[in-house]
């Protein structure tokens, strides 16, 4: 084996190391304790048929709170078709040009 | 597919499957469901058709024009409703803030702008399924 592999081997098993040190730390799945259990959650449950007048609640999340979101994710599907008419479309023009 | 068991049935269960899909996008504020849930039903049911019964037929139902309008509209009509915050005083997008009545609770005239908003959003990815497909079966053809 090349010094140079052995190097390249090294680091990927130090990089391995540190993502699976962090994974070891993260807080166990689906606990009441957890920082993801916080306020937010809580005030969606609480208020979010008051604040929106909407039954849904994920609506309520979608469509109010996290409005700007869904605008730009919107704006990405425009992004995606644009994308896709340009690449695939084949129009064919008179003048020869494409 | 020019079978004719399958025209039939889709001939028959595809008008159910669109109207369940307005149904989803119309109700998405008081039901289960939403805007992007109920687009890609009601996308599918013009796919399926596209696909059964070929792909002149299917651009006769959803013709370009259409789609490339709503294409570029809808997003328009997102930011037109995000306008409406702004000429009321009140920040981009907002709803209760900007003073709009919010109706009564689970009737479907609830929920001041989200109503509208989730149909505009809709109708978008509805356009958007058929385009993708439709573009990709052109140039195949």
């Amino acid at each position: 084996m090349k010094l140079g592999t052995l190097a390249m081997l090294l680091i990927f098993l130090l990089a391995a190391y540190v993502v699976l040190v962090a994974v070891a730390e993260l807080p166990p799945y689906g606990m009441v304790g957890n920082p993801s259990h916080n306020q937010v959650s809580q005030r969606y449950i609480e208020n979010a048929w008051e604040e929106t007048g909407v039954l849904n609640m994920i609506t309520a999340i979608v469509l109010d709170y996290r409005a700007y979101d869904t605008m730009f994710e919107t704006i990405v599907l425009f992004t995606a078709v644009l994308a896709v008419i340009i690449t695939l479309k084949t129009t064919e023009r008179e003048g020869g040009g494409k | 597919m020019r079978d004719f068991i399958l025209k039939r049935v889709a001939a028959l269960l595809l008008p159910f499957i669109q109207m369940y899909g307005l149904y989803v996008i119309l109700h998405g504020h008081v039901s289960p469901g939403g805007s992007f849930a109920g687009g890609i039903v009601v996308g599918l049911a013009f796919i399926a058709f596209t696909t059964i019964y070929g792909l002149e037929r299917g651009r006769a139902k959803v013709p370009e024009k259409v789609t490339t309008l709503v294409e570029s509209y809808g997003t328009l009509w997102y930011g037109i409703m995000g306008m409406v915050g702004i000429f009321k005083g009140a920040p981009f997008l907002a709803n209760k803030i900007a003073g709009i009545d919010l109706g009564e609770l689970g009737a479907l005239s609830s929920g001041g702008l989200i109503g509208l908003i989730g149909l505009g959003v809709g109708i978008r990815v509805a356009s958007t399924m058929i385009t993708l497909f439709s573009t990709m079966m052109e140039e195949e053809s």
